[in-house]
């Protein structure tokens, strides 16, 4: 029954590829696959390469992507790093050799844009953020700060608080299907009930009630603030300051050809030390956009810690994507199993005549529940009707 | 527990009993007893997700506990509730007896309705547990489920702890609707199932629809594959490829391409929208016979 120190070895190689090719594999599993080297599903590689799929894959991407590496390691064929590490779509062949090359000598250019970085080190600044920097340094990108100032302009803050907070009043007062105790309601709690009846001799003079229990939704605002955005970006911008202060749960992020977090800056109370903080975190605003590699990177580092099945997604965009064919539809139907709705904004919806033909925008459309104008505080006010039947 | 099977003897007893696995499904068969880890299989809508869990129950000859998740599925529905009825007659009839008496009476096992998470660890030989459409629960019961899935016990606050007398094989089934916890899917072992092949089908069909030729089968097979490589709203599942190759016998339908106007009343069976029976109009059909015959 032992299995060989060298068998453990490679067992030990081949966890360490997957969790390269971004499986999550645990000391649990890692226990359990040498289990499976010690039985006799150990004798051909096939049995042993099935096994090790049902052990290792967590869900159907992992699972389409397995056999590929499992093959790569064990009969060594291909490169070590079959996939690489990253939010994009897994396989894009001809790129692949390129990231690696990427990966292994970073050049000049990258780390310039990395230099500036350290001195707006803070919360937000995460190994997530540092890695879109890298994939967004090769883009066209304004390598400017952008000036937010005007976000700091006291009445035109109130409104966009005022438009926030009517927001978070409607969306609030969302009721669950799991129930409470209360003193009055539609259902008996009959286990309660008995419960008091017992000290009246079993008659049910206390009558103890059920009613279902209220959660406020989640909002989660992604805005993008590239150049052809640059309109928007400042209206956008006080009502994210809003959102976050109104809603007890709430997460923004800016997207441009790179994704930043933006919560912990905003959640600065003080309109200019919070402009402060964006214009830190900010740097690139204005640029091209690649909203499918964002969206993607979202997914990849951010969807589980921040989406619930009671969030509303709110992606701020006019859908001009410079990114990959293919990556920004991908990115959004796996963004639409994770959260409740998804409400795109496009502020060029206003505009008379404008039909969402572009490629990202009808891309993005079939993953969408609502699709609105916004182009101003009134049309986001106007979302109160649809967020109120969520 | 009883002896390991080895992976042969549960693709052997699968098929026995109607279910024709792939290979690597009786792989993770296997390695769920191995392991003793749930199994969690996510696929289309009519795969046959849920047949998987029957045919294992049939295979180790034990009871299938199916346990329904929709959201708002507490734990009164899930794991256990008191018979309240019975508990308000037995007060009325101890009516002046001891308090503490009647509680001890009322609060006992006799009064206790198990639901199947509760029947499932106390049954005496171990069941398949499964809990289907997994996704559709919300995240609290996920997360309690886990719990449950770890430990293998219940805790009743009038009655006390109760520890499974014997671990259920646990068979969970997700469409996706909705994205699952990392430490549900962590937990498990996954596996997914797609439409089968055409070999594989007309395997299907012929172990489930009995007095069927071959030739038909393979028809029929061939059809329902050219059919999902088709643009439909709801691509059909297993259960509808057994439906028509039920309804194409029961019509006495020997060959696809003698009857075109049967065979195209017929699809009833397999598409199940407006769309879709508009899309896949007689002349549609027609080519697909003729692709298949």
């Amino acid at each position: 029954m032992d299995v060989g120190a060298r068998v453990l070895a490679r067992l030990a190689g081949f966890t360490a590829t997957l969790r390269d090719n971004g499986f999550t594999v645990g000391l649990a599993e890692a226990g359990d696959a040498a289990r499976i080297l010690a039985s006799p599903l150990a004798a051909r590689p096939i049995w042993l390469g099935q096994a090790f799929r049902a052990l290792f894959c967590s869900d159907a991407d992992e699972w389409r992507r397995f056999d590929e590496v499992f093959a790569a390691y064990w009969f060594e064929r291909g490169v070590r790093r079959v996939t690489k590490l990253s939010g994009t779509a897994p396989r894009e062949g001809p790129r692949t050799l390129r990231q690696i090359a990427e990966a292994g000598a970073p050049t000049g250019e990258p780390q310039a844009a990395d230099a500036p970085r350290d001195r707006g080190d803070d919360g937000a600044d995460n190994p997530a953020d540092r890695r879109g920097r890298r994939e967004g340094a090769s883009r066209a990108e304004a390598l400017s700060r952008t000036d937010f100032r005007h976000i700091a302009d006291p009445d035109a803050l109130a409104a966009a608080h005022d438009a926030a907070a009517r927001l978070a009043e409607v969306l609030r007062t969302r009721r669950t299907r799991r129930v409470r105790v209360a003193t009055a309601g539609r259902r008996l709690d009959m286990r309660r009930t008995i419960r008091a009846s017992i000290a009246r001799g079993g008659t049910p003079l206390d009558l103890i009630w059920r009613q279902r229990r209220t959660r406020p939704l989640k909002l989660v605002v992604l805005l993008d603030a590239s150049g052809s955005m640059s309109l928007y970006t400042a209206v956008f911008t006080r009502f994210i300051h809003g959102v976050i202060h109104c809603f007890r749960e709430s997460e923004a992020f800016l997207f441009h050809t790179r994704l930043v977090q933006i919560s912990d800056a905003m959640r600065e109370r003080h309109p200019q030390r919070a402009v402060d903080r964006l214009s830190l975190l900010a740097e690139g605003v204005g640029g091209g956009t690649r909203i499918g590699a964002c969206l993607a990177q979202f997914n990849r580092w951010h969807a589980t810690r921040v989406l619930t099945s009671r969030t509303v997604l709110m992606i701020v965009s006019d859908g001009y994507d410079t990114g990959e064919p293919g990556a920004l539809g991908a990115a959004m139907s796996a963004l639409r199993r994770r959260c409740r709705r998804i409400v795109w904004l496009n502020p060029m919806l206003g505009w008379p005549g404008y039909e969402p033909v572009a490629r990202g925008m009808a891309e993005a459309l079939p993953h969408i529940d609502l699709f609105a104008p916004a182009h101003n505080l009134e049309s986001l006010i106007r979302l109160e009707g649809y967020l109120e039947k969520l | 527990m009883p002896p390991t099977l080895t992976r042969d003897e549960i693709a052997d007893r699968l098929a026995e009993v109607g279910y024709i696995a792939d290979p690597d499904l009786a792989t993770a068969l296997l390695l769920m007893d191995m392991l003793s880890r749930p199994l969690l299989i996510e696929g289309e809508a009519g795969v046959g997700k849920t047949e998987v869990a029957k045919a294992l129950a049939d295979v180790h000859a034990t009871n299938l506990i199916r346990l329904q998740c929709y959201e708002g599925l507490d734990q009164s529905a899930a794991l256990y509730e008191w018979n309240y009825q019975r508990q308000l007659l037995a007060i009325k009839a101890r009516e002046g007896g001891d308090a503490d008496e009647i509680e001890a009476a009322i609060f006992s096992e006799r009064y206790l309705l198990a639901r199947p998470l509760l029947a499932a660890i106390r049954q005496d030989t171990s069941p398949v547990l499964l809990i289907d459409e997994i996704d559709r629960a919300d995240q609290e019961f996920e997360a309690f489920l886990l719990e449950l899935l770890s430990d293998f016990q219940v805790s009743i606050p009038e009655l006390g702890t109760i520890v499974a007398r014997t671990v259920p094989r646990v068979v969970l089934t997700s469409n996706g609707t909705r994205e699952l916890s990392d430490a549900l899917r962590r937990r498990c072992l996954y596996h997914h199932l797609d439409y089968p092949t055409p070999d594989r089908e007309v395997r299907i069909i012929l172990t489930r629809v009995p007095g069927i030729a071959v030739s038909l089968a393979r028809q029929v097979a061939g059809m329902l594959a050219a059919l999902r490589r088709e643009e439909l709203a709801k691509v059909p599942g297993v259960a509808e490829t057994l439906d028509w190759a039920r309804a194409l016998l029961g019509f006495g339908v020997a060959d696809l391409g003698n009857d075109p106007a049967t065979v195209f009343e017929t699809l009833t069976c397999v598409l199940k929208t407006h769309e879709d029976r508009a899309r896949i109009s007689r002349e549609v059909t027609e080519r697909l016979i003729a692709q298949v015959s």
